[in-house]
């Protein structure tokens, strides 16, 4: 039995997708076996897996995801962190002290407060708790310099692009060393303000036309055309 | 102070709108317009308009008022006091606490509430102006907040009012056949399930005329939801949108 | 909020109802056992208070005088609010009345209004300026279960039982005189409520069933057997059948309710 759905069709929550030998993917549910979206994406199949990538969906937490986060509050034992996601995520002082932790002798607002960035991995989280963050590996902890600028999750890939051909374009023609949260927030670092205007820029369009295709090639017209308007202010 | 119309339907058959007895109001719906909510829409039908926004899926303050096993639907259906003809009060009243609930419990069935425990997420609901069937349109514009929202969805809810004006069964009823007519029957519909969330009636109805102003009722409401998909479709659609993807 | 019914409480309803019973050996259209009483507080114009089954409803009607609304100046007024006593259950909280207690008042009048039971053109006194204002207060006493049906019940049992003072208009003045005459009266409309558990409709939910049930529906009939009130309750959904089904079980009760209640 073949699909409803053309490859790539934009789908709308409800909409029936396929039945019988088929499996349920991402952003889809079943009912009597048939299986129906859940979110608004673009459907696809892959080895008799129907998902459908959202065009729209908040992050949900997993083990071992790497993301970027704001600091909210310094409580009693470590901070309530904002990592764009139905839940705030919790980070143990003791984790980022690397020793227990001793409420009289250290002051934790001293080490993170409130307004700080983050970059720090998902080490724990179940339905009945918080998420739980650690930054106890290289390449985690506290960032201080550099601007963030958030994506739908699920743009994130695209952002990439195939074997890391767009990433690594706008790190080349911005100069920016760029950091993905899989939480949809990504950290752009560059040697100039300008500069990480201009990466933000582009991943912004990025975000808005993800379902199109010739993005690469744009983006990279574009930043082009960008740095130009601004050699041309600068002479 | 206006007089009250005698006749609701002239003798062509047509009403005081000019519509046929089984005809819709003209329905215009816009999804997300409203920058700080997670997820919006603006709906006018006939003469109503409506704004609706979701804010969520998002940790409840109150903590207390969470379920551990699944996220908690709030709804809040208000009209502005400058959305009627004789100036209402701001305050809630019976009529909008009740139709909170109504609302609430309408869309609650399309929601996969169990996929996010200890979580909240806040519908508002603004009636700008209104002209009969607000509650319909407010559930069709709530629906497609959510869905904006990225709240994954069992399908889209849609709402449609029929009833019953002189001696016959119309769609659709307007502010003035809603008030002089005979019986007023909301529903609201998840067309890909079959299932109606949404059912009230108030007036006096043989149970037939009462089946048959039902099923006129699901036929407006599949016909706003193709109005409805295209709405949330158009808004993530670029112009000349192409096929392929780079992965 | 509802007090919490164990897990193996709720198996054991949802496994009788399949088998077409239920915990205290109803059938799925049996409804509990009515006891209605009528004009116990003397101080209210008119009174009802029903048992069905352990649920306890106490209806109160008073009757003053007071202005009709603009659009209707030939008719009287009516109104009618529910209070869910913090004495009825331990999920009953002091307090303004909160959307249950909203939309039982809500329903419990429209079943009233739509079907005209009161003949509001006989409650004028000056048209225009002065009319009988009909209070209905539904006083939930103990709740077990399909709060809609019982205080309807006693809502026009109540309304059955009041008596209006006689009155006459003398320069513009309403002067009460001797005696009374019954609340002018056209019509006693019966309410049926439907529970759906496993998509199985059942009459008459009980608390517990209540908790478990995803949906319920309810009618108003008037004597001609047309529905005068429709509301569909509950976070779940009912399918065009189940309506249908529903409609045509709940005009069955309703006729046999008329009987038993002799309206």
């Amino acid at each position: 039995m073949p699909t409803y759905f053309e490859k790539k069709q934009l789908v709308t929550p409800g909409e029936l997708l396929a039945e019988g030998e088929y499996l349920p993917g991402s952003n889809t549910y079943t009912e009597n076996s048939k299986i129906y979206a859940s979110r608004i994406g673009l459907a696809d199949c892959d080895n008799k897996r129907v998902n459908v990538v959202a065009l729209r969906a908040f992050y949900f937490p997993k083990v071992g995801d790497m993301v970027i986060g704001t600091v909210l509050e310094t409580g009693f034992s470590g901070w309530t962190v904002d990592i764009k996601s139905p839940y705030t995520a919790l980070l143990r002082a003791s984790d980022v002290l690397s020793r227990p932790f001793k409420p009289q002798n250290d002051e934790l607002s001293q080490v993170l407060s409130g307004g700080d960035l983050i970059v720090a991995k998902i080490a724990s989280y179940d339905r009945s708790h918080d998420p739980q963050l650690t930054v106890g590996e290289p390449g985690l902890g506290k960032i201080t310099r550099g601007q963030i600028i958030k994506v739908t999750p699920s743009k994130i890939p695209r952002v990439i692009g195939r074997q890391g051909s767009m990433i690594s374009m706008i790190k080349k023609e911005t100069g920016c060393q760029i950091i993905l949260g899989l939480n949809g927030v990504i950290l752009v670092t560059g040697k100039t303000p300008a500069d990480e205007d201009l990466a933000m820029a582009a991943i912004q369009k990025i975000e808005n036309e993800s379902h199109t295709s010739g993005l690469t090639d744009r983006i990279t017209q574009f930043l082009k055309e960008e740095k130009q308007k601004i050699g041309g202010k600068q002479e | 102070m206006n007089k009250k119309p005698e006749k609701l339907i002239n003798k062509k058959g047509l009403r005081l709108d000019g519509r046929k007895p089984d005809e819709l109001r003209p329905v215009k719906i816009e999804v997300g317009v409203l920058a700080n909510a997670d997820g919006s829409a603006y709906i006018e039908h006939g003469k109503n308009k409506i704004l609706a926004a979701a804010f969520g899926p998002k940790e409840m303050h109150p903590k207390h008022l969470s379920l551990p096993d699944r996220m908690v639907l709030r709804c809040r259906y208000h009209m502005a006091p400058f959305s009627v003809g004789e100036r209402k009060s701001p305050a809630p009243s019976r009529r909008e606490i009740e139709l909170s609930k109504v609302i609430r419990e309408c869309l609650e069935p399309s929601v996969f509430v169990e996929y996010y425990p200890r979580t909240g997420v806040d519908v508002f609901i603004e009636v700008l102006q209104a002209d009969g069937g607000t509650r319909c349109a407010s559930i069709t514009a709530a629906s497609l907040a959510l869905a904006d929202a990225g709240i994954p969805m069992r399908d889209l809810v849609v709402a449609c009012a029929a009833g019953k004006i002189d001696d016959t069964v119309v769609l659709d009823l307007f502010d003035t056949e809603d008030k002089v007519g005979c019986a007023d029957v909301p529903v609201a519909f998840m067309p890909n399930l079959n299932a109606v969330t949404l059912l009230q009636m108030d007036g006096i109805l043989t149970p037939e005329e009462f089946a048959k102003a039902v099923n006129m009722a699901i036929d407006g409401c599949r016909k706003i939801y193709d109005l409805q998909k295209e709405a949330l479709k158009t808004k993530y659609m670029l112009i000349g949108q192409e096929e392929e993807v780079e992965e | 909020m509802s007090s919490l019914v164990t897990r193996v409480r709720l198996q054991q309803i949802e496994k009788l109802i399949e088998k077409a019973k239920r915990l205290d050996g109803r059938g799925l259209n049996d409804y509990r056992e009515i006891k209605l009483e009528q004009g116990l507080i003397e101080k209210a114009e008119g009174s009802a208070r029903i048992l069905l089954g352990k649920t306890e409803v106490l209806v109160g009607v008073k009757v003053e005088t007071g202005t009709p609304f603009s659009d209707t100046p030939n008719d009287g007024v009516m109104t009618v609010n529910a209070e869910l006593v913090p004495l009825a259950s331990p999920t009953f909280e002091p307090g303004p009345p909160d959307e249950n207690s909203i939309e039982l008042a809500r329903i419990v009048d429209r079943g009233i209004r739509e079907s005209k039971a009161i003949d509001t053109k006989k409650l004028c006194i000056e048209p225009g300026k002065k009319v009988f204002v009909v209070f209905v207060d539904v006083y939930v006493l103990n709740h077990d279960g399909n709060l809609i049906d019982a205080s309807a019940l006693a809502a026009v049992a109540a309304l059955i039982n009041t008596k209006m003072p006689n009155y006459e208009v003398k320069d513009g003045e309403v002067i009460i005189k001797q005696g009374y005459t019954p609340l002018p009266m056209k019509s006693h409309p019966i309410t049926v409520t439907l529970g759906k558990i496993n998509n199985k409709l059942l009459v008459d939910p009980w608390l517990e069933e209540e908790q478990v049930m995803d949906a319920r529906l309810t009618m108003a009939f008037n004597e001609e057997g047309n529905i005068c009130a429709t509301q569909k309750g509950g976070a779940g959904s009912f399918t065009q059948q189940q309506i249908s089904e529903g409609m045509k079980l709940a005009q069955e009760k309703a006729a046999e309710l008329r009987k038993k209640m002799d309206w």
